[in-house]
């Protein structure tokens, strides 16, 4: 790159001043600090506010910075705290749904379970979390792929080994089931990591929109699917499940 | 979760209604015939403080609160009386009021159970035999926490109430029969009880007979005239008058720590569960005999269906678990949330060989040592904030341990699984320490609100709506469950550390005083 951006510098430079010294700074003391004009500097300053970078306040008119700035600085959702916070809804969507449920999150190349609820008969089953499953052929994965950038590259750049005949890992075939999934917000897996079972997830967001996991029900092929078609009254069920845990993580309806 | 649910179907009904009459909040929650959860509301009230040490409630208010958290759950789940089989309570224990039977007004504001303003009194009814004076009676230590001695402290202290009380004007009650009495007509006919749960959470009751004890009456000077009719748990005792319930049963009455024993469907002898808050409680169901304990834990009522024999229980009360992780949080600043401990902790393979032992305000059971004092041991030069993060989510499994352990030396039962409910059951770190460090299967239930349930549970036996406890048994699901995975050699050297521990806090202050 040959010349650097003159405003980017000097909004970085307002963030060293606004995050040195005093807390809060006039407009003037700003633009004289900086040695630059005072339309300029409110410009700038205007811009980084609507960023939520820097704050103005309301009585002094002086600056400081901003929240944003702190969440940038710890901007991933603890999995711990989504767990903590799923508990609940997750629960009964397994009652309900008479399913297994699962959290999953990206990690590496791969889904980690993070919260794993037992189906709700006697049978004896073992806890899964910790537990990791593949990006491209588990409906948690595609999920995530889908909505996730860096789970996409993952996804894209990993080896798609074949776990069943139904597993999809021609590149293109996979894309257009990423855009089939962001398009009706679920995705599903048919047999295409194991056979006979098959799943539905869809995705939860935080309060700001960013997708910080996926939450699924898994169960026996049969079950879960009507004359070949996924039980739509599961799909509603799962979506309601992500939208409730999204609500509490404080994401605005949609 | 205010909500009502929407994801999947619920039955037409019938429902049960279960109100829950907390500590911070009342909440009503109505339950379907398979246990799940319809709706819910909840409505906090002032924690009143008028001197350190001292904590009331306004019963006015709370009674305000019980009948809005009932219409709006009525409401958020679009049904009606005609719908609601029965009415089950379960409320904080030992919560202390007195009220004018022709008024219904409270003669003062309700002494609540943390509340210590009856330590001195409690050791003057000590007399020269101390704490244990009504032990073999009531189970129970004399401790500022148990209602009889509130009731006699208020007594002494409202201006002319001992009077009134002797002409038989005044009621007392735990939040229970204050509730009970209100639904059921109030001064129009309100039925004054209680159940046994409650009852022999008093220092009143003689546990072995299910009455007031004369002797003991006699003893802290409180007139009959003012107790309660003590009941079953499970039985109709009136029929709600007016509100939104008009005409419907009141059929369950448990404290919280009882209610939450009964919803977890503890009910064959060594069957225990474990409520992880702020602090913890652990009843284990010792059957029909009252076993008593050597070992610093309370005998209690677990529960009585009907006219069946009552069960009894034994309950091991740890007072720093979830507050630990809020003092690392709020105090130490070492996490930002409290589920971010897991997280800490999850970083590192081991405690690095430090040890927490947070006896904040003294050790309770099972050594009752008031002169203990927090202790964090082991330190070196090697550990960091994450060892210390483990250390703390392993003090509340050695604590459970040393609990559990206790209720075997008393009962002779091995626990074989416990059961766990609570708002740190979500830390799956801690869960899977929890089996480890008591090498017994951990199992969550699938309906987190197993207070609530537990009184839902209760009321629909008693009207019929399930059949028997094993129809419970039959709705109680499996959410997640965690084996043991330690070697017996790492625990017990692990344990063994615990103790040398919890040995070097005892002692720290010269006098207790």
């Amino acid at each position: 790159m040959a010349k650097n951006i003159q405003s980017l510098e000097r909004a970085a430079a307002m963030l060293r001043l606004l995050a040195g010294g005093e807390r809060r700074l006039g407009l003037s003391d700003i633009a004289s600090s900086l040695g630059l004009a005072k339309g300029t500097a409110h410009g700038i300053l205007r811009t980084l506010q609507h960023e939520g970078f820097v704050e103005q306040d309301a009585a002094s008119g002086r600056y400081q910075l901003g929240a944003e700035l702190l969440r940038l600085g710890n901007s991933y959702l603890d999995v711990h705290e989504l767990r903590a916070r799923a508990l609940v809804w997750t629960d009964d969507l397994a009652r309900s749904s008479g399913e297994s449920t699962h959290l999953g999150v990206l990690h590496q190349q791969g889904v980690l379970i993070v919260h794993h609820v037992f189906r709700p008969d006697d049978s004896r089953q073992v806890l899964e979390v910790g537990a990791m499953q593949p990006l491209h052929s588990t409906a948690l994965g595609k999920v995530l792929s889908a909505y996730d950038p860096v789970a996409h590259t993952e996804a894209l750049e990993a080896e798609r080994q074949s776990f069943t005949p139904r597993t999809v890992t021609d590149p293109e075939e996979f894309e257009s089931m990423l855009d089939l999934t962001r398009a009706r917000g679920w995705a599903a897996d048919v047999e295409e990591t194991w056979e006979g079972v098959a799943a539905v997830a869809a995705p939860i967001h935080d309060r700001r929109r960013m997708p910080v996991g996926a939450v699924a029900v898994t169960g026996a092929v049969e079950r879960v699917c009507a004359d070949g078609e996924l039980r739509p009254e599961l799909v509603a069920a799962v979506r309601d499940c992500a939208r409730a845990v999204s609500r509490d993580l404080g994401a605005r309806r949609f | 979760m205010t909500d009502a649910h929407t994801t999947g179907t619920h039955g037409t009904g019938p429902f049960i209604a279960a109100i829950d009459q907390g500590t911070t909040s009342s909440r009503c929650i109505v339950f379907d015939k398979d246990g799940r959860i319809v709706s819910v509301d909840q409505k906090e009230h002032e924690q009143i403080f008028p001197k350190p040490g001292w904590v009331e409630h306004d019963a006015t208010e709370i009674w305000e609160n019980v009948q809005k958290v009932v219409a709006s759950a009525i409401v958020k789940a679009g049904i009606t009386a005609a719908d609601v089989k029965a009415i089950g309570i379960t409320n904080q224990r030992e919560t202390t009021l007195l009220w004018d039977k022709h008024t219904g007004e409270p003669v003062h504001n309700a002494l609540v159970w943390q509340d210590t303003r009856t330590d001195a009194l409690c050791k003057e009814l000590g007399r020269n035999v101390g704490q244990d004076r009504f032990r073999r009676e009531t189970g129970l230590p004399l401790a500022s926490y148990f209602a009889g001695p509130k009731v006699r402290w208020l007594l002494d202290n409202v201006e002319g109430l001992r009077e009134r009380a002797e002409r038989g004007d005044i009621l007392f009650g735990t939040m229970d029969s204050w509730v009970i009495w209100n639904l059921t007509g109030g001064t129009e006919g309100g039925v004054h009880v209680t159940d046994v749960t409650n009852a022999s959470r008093t220092l009143l009751m003689n546990l072995h007979r299910m009455e007031w004890d004369d002797k003991i009456l006699a003893s802290m000077d409180i007139p009959a005239a003012l107790l309660p009719e003590i009941r079953s748990s499970a039985e109709v005792y009136g029929n709600a008058k007016g509100g939104v319930l008009d005409g419907v049963p009141v059929a369950s009455a448990l404290g919280d720590q009882q209610a939450a024993l009964f919803g977890q469907t503890c009910f064959a002898e060594g069957e225990a569960k474990s409520t992880y808050g702020t602090g913890t409680f652990m009843l284990m169901n010792t059957g029909e005999t009252p076993v008593n304990s050597y070992n610093g834990l309370l005998t209690t009522v677990g529960y009585q269906i009907g006219d069946e024999k009552p069960v009894y229980a034994l309950e091991g009360s740890i007072a720093v678990t979830g507050s630990l992780v809020q003092w690392m949080r709020d105090q130490m600043g070492l996490i930002q949330s409290a589920a971010e401990i897991e997280t800490l902790a999850s970083s590192v393979e081991d405690n690095g060989g430090a040890y927490f032992v947070p006896a904040f305000s003294g050790l309770f059971a099972p050594y009752w040592r008031p002169d203990a004092r927090g202790v964090i041991a082991g330190l070196t030069r090697y550990v960091t904030k994450a060892h210390i993060a483990r250390a703390v989510l392993e003090a509340t499994a050695w604590q459970t341990r040393e609990i559990s352990d206790a209720m075997t030396k008393d009962s002779g039962v091995e626990l074989t699984a416990l059961k766990v409910d609570g708002g740190m059951t979500s830390n799956n770190l801690l869960m899977q320490t929890l089996a480890d460090f008591l090498d017994a299967p951990v199992v969550r239930p699938m309906v987190a609100e197993t207070t609530c349930l537990g009184a839902a549970y209760a009321a629909g036996l008693a009207v019929g709506f399930w059949p028997d406890t094993d129809a419970l048994r039959a709705n109680w699901r499996r959410a997640a469950e965690w084996t043991p995975r330690m070697d017996a050699d790492t625990r017990d050297r692990e344990y063994k550390s615990w103790l040398k521990a919890v040995e070097r806090t005892m002692g720290w202050l010269d006098d207790e005083e």
